[in-house]
């Protein structure tokens, strides 16, 4: 994974409440077994749908997707974050996330950024105002920053720690194999193996 | 310090804690699918790594599979993803049960139904209907692609300490109001994400006297109000249910597995974070009526008000009006089937309801069983009989329409009675629109050609 130190760009407002995995990559695009290539798809049938906020020419190209709560709910598809990142996406600022969608945004690479409702608030109503605004979301920092405010949040700090260095999780773990291997020896014997 | 047991069951998991870092939590069962798996596999080829334990993974083929035809039902792409599974379970030695073979099903339902899922254990898969095997007393919870690649390489996973909720159902469950219900009405009472970040506890007499078919569907749709993990901790109910399964300990092995099993419960004083509480004997058989399962009633009752702008988009893309009866809306489609609800018990509740009586004319109806195992069983006691005799359409096991991948799908701007989980726009199909409820009310729903609360039919 690419390290993931800040995002600067402008925003795009998605200004809607429980927007679930569903509707950001439909189930008729899990049948692929690539890692990437999901971005025409994102909210696929809203923008078939048409008049969709994303597609409007002033949001073009923005890489800070503002949303409501509890974005991301539902299937645990990863496809979901695939599909943000492949459309150009880098940043998600949310007041709430829900818990498998928020773990796939930093194995992407996509900081899941949560902050207070009115902050959020404040953010949409900048955008829609003037869609060029820009914003930097600092990782290092903690720090959503623009013109005359600086928006502090909290991340879990391991995920952080990953996302900055760009690390491998799997080789974080395997330096713990003496620890897995003693584990092993411990399970309890009446447990189910399937060979 | 006292403890609850989920808390008991993530401490017995803890490989290695450190900190300022998650717990690195060994994982006792990682089941596995196709749609969720193929990038997993093709990582761990790219950079050389080994599935570490396939002993303790098994996979099936469920969310993609079609439901009449066999494997030539499939589109291509689907086949596709077929291939790749089997191709990869292959090579790397993990037990498959594959489209047409005698244990294949929703991965949910044979997992217990094979004895897999036991008390005590930390399951995971790549689907978040994961949370299911909780009825168990086990730890259990979806997990993204990335995540199955952890877990396939070195059979644990990082994961940040959860905190924990109780909800406590006390009261009898009236007649002709289900588990469906109880959590229906419970998502209505608090949302779609109250659970975020919390292993939930499901407690009380009237969980107690819940099969395990019920209480499967209690824990599966935790996830639908957005937690972590929701289980019930393991008593007579649930020993008696594994006892004699194909990969259930025998002999000493089963009783010291039952010693251990018998202390998973949380300790009298152990402290939760949260606590709800919801009566059973005033619940009414409920129904959604919007694009979340929090935007639910019960059937007595009428379309809302909307109160947020989300609930105005979703009263559009239903097409419905506020005021409107729910038992005025007509619908064009069920469908009996899933992870939530698509066991024998299921099966049996909705045909009782529908023996002696015909589908509407204007309805299509299908039962989809959630295992190759639960519809030989249903056909032994001949339920697919009366199935078939009211007009139903009777399928091989799979997904289905809970989220249409396969060629189970509803029209646009059809409307469906469904067992399933998720109501979310295009859920069951684009365009779709999707009412969940209860086995017995879709049954009784298929018969009168509208919503109708199945207790003015049994």
């Amino acid at each position: 994974m690419q390290p993931v130190q800040r995002v600067h760009g402008r925003m795009a407002p998605l200004d809607l409440a429980d927007v679930d995995t569903d509707q950001i990559i439909p189930k008729q695009f899990l049948k692929r077994i690539e890692r990437t290539g999901y971005g025409p798809y994102l909210f696929f049938d809203w923008h078939a749908r048409g008049n969709f906020v994303l597609d409007r020419p002033e949001y073009a190209g923005a890489s800070v997707l503002l949303t409501g709560a509890n974005f991301g709910c539902g299937s645990s598809r990863e496809h979901a974050t695939w599909a943000l990142r492949d459309f150009g996406f880098k940043a998600i600022i949310a007041p709430s996330f829900a818990d498998i969608f928020r773990a796939n945004s930093y194995k992407t690479g996509l900081l899941a950024v949560t902050l207070p409702d009115s902050q959020v608030r404040h953010l949409v109503d900048l955008v829609s105002e003037d869609p060029a605004v820009e914003v930097v979301v600092d990782l290092e920092a903690q720090a959503v920053r623009g013109d005359g405010f600086s928006y502090r949040f909290e991340i879990d700090p391991f995920a952080r720690e990953c996302l900055l260095g760009g690390l491998d999780e799997i080789a974080l773990v395997e330096r713990h194999e003496p620890d897995i291997a003693a584990y092993e020896k411990t399970r309890a014997d009446w447990l189910p193996a399937v060979r | 310090m006292p403890r609850t047991v989920a808390q008991k069951l993530w401490d017995a998991h803890v490989v290695r804690s450190a900190e300022g870092e998650p717990d690195l939590l060994f994982v006792d069962l990682h089941l596995i699918h196709e749609v969720t798996s193929p990038q997993a596999f093709e990582g761990l080829r790219l950079a050389g790594r080994k599935v570490r334990r396939p002993d303790l993974t098994v996979a099936t083929m469920d969310h993609n599979v079609p439901t009449r035809g066999g494997v030539r039902g499939a589109d291509e792409l689907s086949r596709k993803q077929m291939e790749a599974l089997a191709e990869n379970c292959r090579r790397e030695g993990i037990p498959l049960h594959q489209i047409g073979s005698r244990r294949q099903g929703i991965v949910h339902v044979i997992g217990p139904e094979l004895g897999l899922t036991q008390p005590g254990m930390l399951i995971v898969c790549g689907d978040s209907h994961t949370s299911t095997h909780g009825a168990f007393g086990a730890l259990a919870f979806g997990i993204g692609t990335s995540e199955v690649e952890v877990v396939l390489a070195t059979q644990c996973l990082p994961h940040k300490r959860q905190g924990d909720l109780a909800v406590t159902v006390t009261g009898e469950l009236p007649v002709g109001v289900t588990a469906k219900d109880i959590m229906l009405g419970l998502i209505g009472q608090t949302g779609t994400s109250a659970g975020q970040g919390h292993l939930v506890e499901y407690r009380g007499p009237t969980i107690r006297g819940l099969s395990m078919e019920a209480r499967m569907t209690v824990c599966n749709m935790s996830i639908e109000w957005g937690a972590k993990a929701g289980m019930v901790a393991p008593d007579d109910t649930t020993f008696a249910y594994v006892e004699g399964r194909p990969n259930a300990p025998r002999g000493a092995a089963w009783e010291k597995a039952l010693d251990h099993w018998r202390t998973l419960s949380s300790d009298a004083d152990a402290h939760f974070d949260g606590e709800i509480s919801l009566d059973a004997a005033s619940l009414e058989p409920h129904v959604t009526w919007g694009t979340t399962p929090a935007q639910v009633v019960p059937v007595s009752g009428r379309v809302p008000t909307p109160r947020s702008e989300t609930d105005e988009r979703a009263l559009r893309y239903m097409d419905l009006r506020p005021g409107v009866a729910l038992a005025d809306i007509a619908i064009d489609r069920v469908f009996i089937g899933s992870c939530t609800n698509a066991r024998l018990e299921d099966l049996r509740a909705a045909a009782g309801v529908i023996r002696g009586r015909r589908v509407h004319p204007k309805v299509r109806a299908m039962v989809v069983p959630g295992s190759t195992l639960v519809k030989r069983a249903a056909e032994n006691e001949g339920l697919d009989l009366v199935f078939k005799a009211a007009g139903f359409e009777w399928r091989n096991a799979g997904c289905s329409m809970c989220l249409g991948m396969n060629p189970d799908i509803l029209a646009p701007g059809e409307r469906c009675a469904s067992t399933s989980n998720r109501n979310f726009e295009g859920r069951q199909g684009s365009g779709g629109r999707t009412h969940l409820m209860s086995p017995p009310m879709a049954a009784a729903a298929a018969i009168a050609g509208h919503l109708v609360d199945v207790r003015e039919l049994i």
